[in-house]
């Protein structure tokens, strides 16, 4: 059981501030993320797209801003919890119960949801029966690749992820490629390796087709693929993959009695605190009257939520505001020199 | 309040709003009037039709705004840009008439578009 002052669910940038202003005021804190690295929906989906709003950074990229947050949160040693997803928190007398998909399990008084719009989640296939065989032969990502040794793999996407494992996978299985145009977005190089790949007749190319059907009793047997026309191909397989990156899912969130309308968590402009008394959600999850979906917002409401944590996670102290300039305790846990 | 008998206000009503309609995967048929320059994507968030994610708040970042635009409408909305195909490969079953909702700007020239909603954005 990990002991912590506050538990931050979420790494994105809004999670990452919020731990470096518990960590300013003397508290500890430790952070889950179910991704596996550290930036949320700013290393996810735009790593490369500039921010121009970002109070005196006039332009930066999301990787950028995550880079400067991790350097800024660097004298705390924080401690990250990634690829792991938060799926249960109980009230135990004055103390959350926090527990993982991994089993990781935490006492905390404070539990602060830094979560955006919930936890990436692989893009699933749109046909239903698919979840019959999924985590056996429908994969979402590849863990072992030995278990397609000399079996047949059809890969659908038209990404990186998708043309990296058509080609790896090609030295050691029959691969088909499905993807439903004839442009794929991955780097150009492996493009033209997969075309040349095609060319030797070492990966079956699919375009402009998508799973139309999956077929099979205990093991998968065959899937049918469909294109514009309404062609239908028959490919006996035995497994599916597939790549069509992530997407958001509130998830387990909604089980923990929280307030939430239209996937956000109501909260109050003054904690940032939920109806359950400890735990708080800040930045993109959050609602109020006037809630603005900005990372700025974010950083403004982790602020305040640290120092309502200071009240629980320490009943018997009074928190003393300071400045980051003046204060030497300040200075003395961000490790640099006092005047 | 003018708005019946002064011309401006009239003009300016008439011009800066567009009616746009909204089939959702049950057949339900939503019209309303969008502000020009919103995208579909706010119309929809905003008159609360059901269906529309738009998770990124329209960044063309996650393909959960996925409409199929009517045919008669595909060729009268300025082509995509790069990056939405890309996008729309992650989409939930698109099709040759999808687009993302956010990147589809309302103008006078859209007055009257329809767009159907798939069953699903993920």
């Amino acid at each position: 059981m990990n002991k912590t002052d506050a538990l931050i669910i979420g790494a994105g940038p809004t999670g990452l501030f919020t731990a470096h202003q518990l960590k300013l005021i003397g508290l500890n804190c430790e952070i889950v993320d179910n991704l596996d690295k550290i930036g949320g929906q700013c290393i996810e989906l735009y790593p490369d797209k500039p921010i121009y709003d970002i109070p005196a950074v006039p332009e930066c990229t999301g990787g950028e801003l995550t880079n400067n947050l991790i350097n800024q949160i660097k004298p705390f040693n924080i401690k990250f919890h990634l690829s792991e997803r938060v799926d249960e928190v109980k009230k135990e007398g004055d103390n959350w119960i926090v527990k993982t998909n991994n089993g990781t399990t935490f006492q905390t008084p404070n539990v602060i949801i830094a979560g955006g719009v919930g936890s990436f989640e692989p893009r699933k296939f749109p046909v239903k029966e698919c979840e019959k065989f999924e985590n056996k032969s429908v994969l979402y990502s590849i863990k072992d690749k030995s278990i397609f040794k000399g079996k047949t793999v059809t890969i659908f996407g038209g990404g990186d992820s998708a043309l990296d494992w058509a080609v790896e996978l090609s030295k050691n299985s029959k691969v088909n490629l499905v993807h439903r145009r004839d442009d794929f977005r991955g780097a150009q190089a492996t493009v033209d390796k997969v075309h040349e790949l095609a060319k030797d007749g070492k990966i079956n190319l699919y375009t402009k087709y998508q799973m139309s059907s999956i077929k099979g009793g205990d093991q998968l047997e065959s899937i049918d693929i469909k294109n514009d026309d309404k062609e239908i191909k028959t490919l006996k397989t035995d497994y599916a993959l597939g790549f069509f990156g992530l997407i958001m899912q509130l998830g387990p969130i909604a089980n923990w009695g929280l307030n939430i309308d239209k996937k956000t968590i109501e909260v109050d402009t003054e904690k940032f605190e939920t109806n359950q008394k400890g735990i708080y959600a800040v930045g993109d999850i959050c609602s109020y009257p006037g809630k603005l979906k900005l990372i700025l917002s974010g950083f403004h409401e982790g602020a305040l939520a640290a120092r309502a944590c200071f009240k629980l996670a320490r009943p018997n102290e009074k928190y003393r505001f300071e400045f980051t300039t003046s204060s030497k305790t300040i200075k003395d846990r961000l490790g640099v020199k006092s005047d | 309040m003018f708005s019946h008998t002064c011309p401006i206000f009239l003009y300016n009503y008439i011009t800066i709003m567009a009616k746009i309609t909204y089939v959702t995967s049950d057949n339900q048929i939503h019209t309303v009037e969008v502000q020009n320059g919103l995208t579909v994507m706010e119309g929809a968030v905003q008159n609360d039709i059901p269906g529309i994610d738009a998770d990124c708040g329209g960044g063309m970042a996650c393909a959960t705004c996925h409409v199929y635009v009517n045919d008669d409408w595909f060729d009268k909305i300025k082509p995509k840009e790069d990056g939405e195909e890309d996008m729309l490969d992650m989409a939930f079953e698109p099709k040759k008439n999808s687009r993302l909702s956010c990147q589809i700007i309302i103008s006078d020239e859209l007055d009257g578009l329809t767009v159907s909603i798939p069953s699903k954005q993920s």
